[in-house]
């Protein structure tokens, strides 16, 4: 019972750090970045690639995981969605669509699509309580989690860079007008959102060690749920979100049935978003008139 | 010194400026100033001097073009004629952000503060390029991004106590009562550190008493801050009663410009507003 608790918060640690990136980019730019699931996996690939070819430690490899999806996810941006900044939402979201296939491809043409091992990079024994056995992958996930989201939270509440983020969230011209660079604001969301996506992807292939072109899609949009879960947009909304929805599919697992998890995972969200359509800590949305 | 006495005098160029800027260089120069809007003249021929510490009001009829004015010179619209000189220098081709931190800054007619921001992280985002660190030192929380908000703490208390508004930094701004959100809108406004402030209608909505408390203080910024303010308003107490220099827009082209008494018995003014006298025509 314990066990499951920790491996759903685990797991929905992993989904939090995710949906993270997704609720600050819909937050700034009021755009669902669908291929930052893809991002996920190239973080996987490069945390890979760096250990199994060029035999790099842990830490080394995984600094290079969220070196190179921070690039990409600021070029991301810069090439697919700014020019059409000002186009219909419903672009930007097939545009974006557009980028996560491109995205699995490449890795497909790079990788081609047998399963890779990941590489144990978590090298502390697991943790045995009495008759209980934490894995320490779940520990350190949930561990990184926690110091995400304190780090996180101040730098969006306490440095300049964080006001403005939220200055421009709220209103782009006025914050242009008070002399703040939107699209500097905005490409930097890009970049925290995806260099994020890099760690979620090597905790995520550190606790489920395959790792394929299509890994990152499936949690991807279960992190897009979890952040529609918590109220999209609300940075505590992604980690709540992700956390219990890390322990429903656990638990779903456990006493109900490993098929029907993911069926039953999407119909909280459902039943959830019925009765508070603007999710737990969504933003009420109500305009003077 | 009251406006009533101010003696507006001509320069070798054809803008009029208080007697005490004679001889300083215009704070803004704007010639020619036009926008079209496809088949559309909002703007045209649109021509202000304003002197370094000169308080000058732009007034017209409602659609005149007065905010699509404030947009040419904020860069929200690019002019489609015309040239802008802020301080000597040509604000062709620089964008909002440019056009502020080259002295511009501005208040908007429909209050537009970030509403679920505290006043005083209102404040800090306009003093956004004035706080120096990047962001790895604000990841970090080293000493110089302690140092540095520790300044623009300070620095947002200090631009809030005009408005005696201090002991409101940690209220959300959506929360003020409204003369309170059109003030800090000036406060964040004022942040920015601009040589010309664009107030647009910044009495909207107020009452007297609130009205001749902003009036005091538009003076008092004009002093304290030495900068040159440009105000839209349609409250004619305040615009005759602050302004020095008045320039009244009708159909997007200047119409009249002079001291607030010259205005007021202007027979084009007074037709703009009023009509024109049917009887006195015939």
């Amino acid at each position: 019972m314990l066990s499951y608790f920790i491996n759903g918060i685990s797991l929905g640690s992993v989904y939090a750090i995710i949906a993270l990136g997704y609720t600050m980019v819909y937050g700034i730019a009021k755009m669902l970045n669908f291929a930052h699931g893809d991002v996920i996996m190239i973080g996987g690939y490069m945390a890979f690639c760096s250990t199994a070819y060029l035999g790099w430690p842990a830490i080394p490899s995984v600094l290079f995981a969220i070196l190179v999806c921070t690039v990409l996810g600021v070029i991301i941006e810069k090439l697919a969605y700014k020019p059409l900044r000002d186009a219909s939402s419903l672009a930007v979201l097939i545009t974006a669509i557009g980028v996560s296939y491109f995205l699995q491809n490449a890795a497909l043409l790079i990788w081609s699509s047998n399963p890779k091992a990941f590489p144990n990079m978590v090298k502390f024994p697991n943790l045995v309580i009495g008759d209980i056995q934490i894995s320490s992958v779940a520990i350190v996930t949930i561990i990184a989690c926690i110091i995400i989201m304190i780090v996180l939270t101040l730098f969006t509440t306490k440095t300049k860079m964080g006001k403005a983020m939220r200055a421009v969230s709220e209103d782009k011209g006025a914050a242009q007008l008070m002399g703040i660079n939107v699209n500097a604001t905005i490409s930097m969301t890009f970049a925290i959102g995806s260099g994020l996506a890099a760690i979620a992807g090597v905790l995520l292939c550190s606790a489920y060690p395959t790792l394929m072109p299509t890994t990152g899609a499936m949690p991807g949009i279960k992190a897009f749920t979890a952040a529609v879960f918590g109220g999209i947009g609300s940075i505590p909304g992604a980690m709540l979100g992700g956390i219990l929805l890390g322990i429903i599919e656990i638990f779903a697992k456990a006493y109900i049935s490993t098929q029907l998890s993911d069926a039953i995972v999407f119909a909280v969200l459902i039943i959830v978003l019925i009765v508070k359509p603007t999710g737990l800590l969504g933003k009420k949305i109500s305009e003077k008139v | 010194m009251s406006n009533k006495d101010i003696k507006l005098v001509q320069l070798p160029s054809p803008n009029f400026v208080p007697e005490r800027d004679r001889d300083k260089p215009l704070m803004l120069e704007v010639s020619h100033l036009g926008i079209d809007f496809g088949g559309l003249t909002a703007v045209n021929e649109f021509n202000i001097g304003i002197s370094p510490t000169e308080i000058a009001g732009l007034i017209g009829p409602n659609g005149a073009g007065k905010t699509t004015v404030f947009n040419l010179l904020t860069k929200v619209y690019e002019p489609t004629r015309g040239t802008i000189l802020l301080d000597g220098k040509d604000t062709h081709g620089m964008n909002t952000i440019q056009v502020n931190q080259a002295g511009i800054a501005r208040t908007f007619q429909n209050i537009r503060l970030f509403d679920k921001l505290t006043v005083e992280d209102n404040v800090k985002i306009g003093l956004h390029n004035s706080i120096k660190y990047h962001m790895p030192t604000g990841v970090f929380r080293l000493p110089k991004y302690w140092r540095e908000e520790k300044k623009a703490h300070e620095r947002a208390l200090e631009l809030l106590s005009i408005f005696d508004m201090q002991d409101m930094a940690g209220y959300i701004a959506g929360s003020l009562p409204y003369g309170a959100q059109r003030r800090l809108e000036i406060v964040r406004a004022l942040a920015t550190g601009p040589k010309l402030l664009l107030l647009d209608e910044p009495a909207a909505g107020m009452n007297p008493s609130e009205t001749s408390e902003l009036m005091e203080n538009i003076e008092k910024i004009r002093d304290e801050f030495k900068i040159a303010i440009l105000l839209i308003e349609h409250d004619m107490n305040l615009v005759m009663g602050v302004c020095e220099s008045i320039a009244v827009l009708n159909f997007g082209e200047i119409i009249a410009k002079g001291t607030p008494a010259e205005i007021q018995n202007n027979p084009k003014v007074i037709e703009a507003y009023l009509g024109a006298d049917e009887e006195s025509s015939n």
